[in-house]
């Protein structure tokens, strides 16, 4: 079947959209790493440096799924692998 | 770009790798792009800031002067940092992880200097995820042996080796694709907001890049390292 170059440009936008949703999960992860490290400073703010430190590389690892969507709208819509 | 980004009428976006120079080896045409070009200027930076601090270090002072000052700062970091993880590991592997420190640090925080990071590039991400892969299981191979090494591939039970080679082979992969990721995104937002916005993008972009290249950039650099020693300091262990 024939398709339409642009028919292929918008059903890559779709997906490149879709794709980015996998920002929720770290969304939600860095958010809840956030928050106990507040409460870990409360509770022992004579550990703030450390808990600070900790929490940041919890963070930037837990990220990685959302950059792999991320990764993937990139493709999706900069290399266009789907175009003939 | 063909078409421009997303319909929008702005043609000046620009962030992909360009080609500079193109030549023949063994039949295939190769390019000299614009991430050599950057990651030959971050080198020639940090090759003159060293022979300037070997020639320092060379007449220290007891009384250090403010350059020697600066060097001993940013050695006792650097070696406070890998002592603090590797343990007794440490002193075979801090030169390197000291170099992979100051190398991804410059090249991330280079987009402040109007340079495309070269991290940004997967080429160059890849090779340091490479390289960390090759030192991990030479080091386990030294430390753990044949015998640990397979003992360690098929952990609970033999059937599940498959699945532990690939947790193997994914530690490069993610390595990677975590700091060419990260400092990709900056790239195309600060493309982004440069292109689009061109024409109210006047002082306000500076916050972002405080964001985008030095705080993530920074980040990212501790965090390649951080899993680099826990990687090698997994490796050398034997139980």
């Amino acid at each position: 079947m024939e398709f339409n170059t642009n028919f292929i440009l918008g059903c890559s936008a779709i997906g490149a959209g879709l794709a980015v949703i996998a920002g929720i999960g770290p969304g939600i992860g860095q958010g809840i790493a956030a928050g106990h490290a507040a409460a870990a400073v409360g509770r022992n703010p004579g550990a703030k440096s450390d808990v600070t430190s900790t929490m940041l590389l919890g963070q930037a690892v837990a990220e990685t799924t959302g950059l792999y969507g991320l990764l993937i709208a990139m493709l999706l819509l900069f290399v266009k692998p789907l175009m003939p | 770009m063909g078409r421009g980004i997303l319909l929008s009428g702005a043609a000046d976006i620009d962030f992909m790798v360009h080609g500079v120079f193109s030549y023949e080896l063994f039949g295939q045409t190769l390019w000299i792009t614009t991430t050599h070009v950057c990651l030959l200027i971050v080198m020639l930076v940090i090759m003159g800031f060293c022979i300037a601090a070997g020639r320092c270090m060379k007449k220290a002072s007891e009384v250090p002067g403010v350059f020697q000052n600066i060097v001993e700062l940013i050695v006792e970091m650097l070696d406070g940092m890998s002592g603090s993880v590797m343990g007794k590991y440490s002193v075979k592997f801090r030169n390197y992880i000291g170099t992979i420190f100051i190398f991804i640090f410059l090249s991330n925080i280079s987009g402040l200097f109007g340079l495309r990071p070269p991290t940004a590039d997967y080429g160059v991400t890849f090779a340091l995820g490479i390289i960390t892969f090759v030192l991990i299981h030479y080091n386990q191979f030294k430390y753990q042996k044949v015998r640990g090494v397979i003992q360690g591939l098929c952990d609970p039970w033999p059937i599940w080796a498959p699945i532990n080679i690939i947790g193997e082979l994914a530690v490069p992969i993610s390595l990677s694709l975590r700091l060419f990721a990260n400092v990709l995104s900056g790239v195309v937002m600060m493309a982004l907001i440069y292109g689009l916005l061109s024409k109210i993008a006047i002082i306000w972009p500076a916050a972002l890049h405080v964001y985008f290249d030095l705080f993530s950039g920074a980040i990212q650099t501790y965090v390649f390292c951080m899993l680099t020693m826990t990687y090698i300091t997994n490796a050398c262990t034997t139980e």
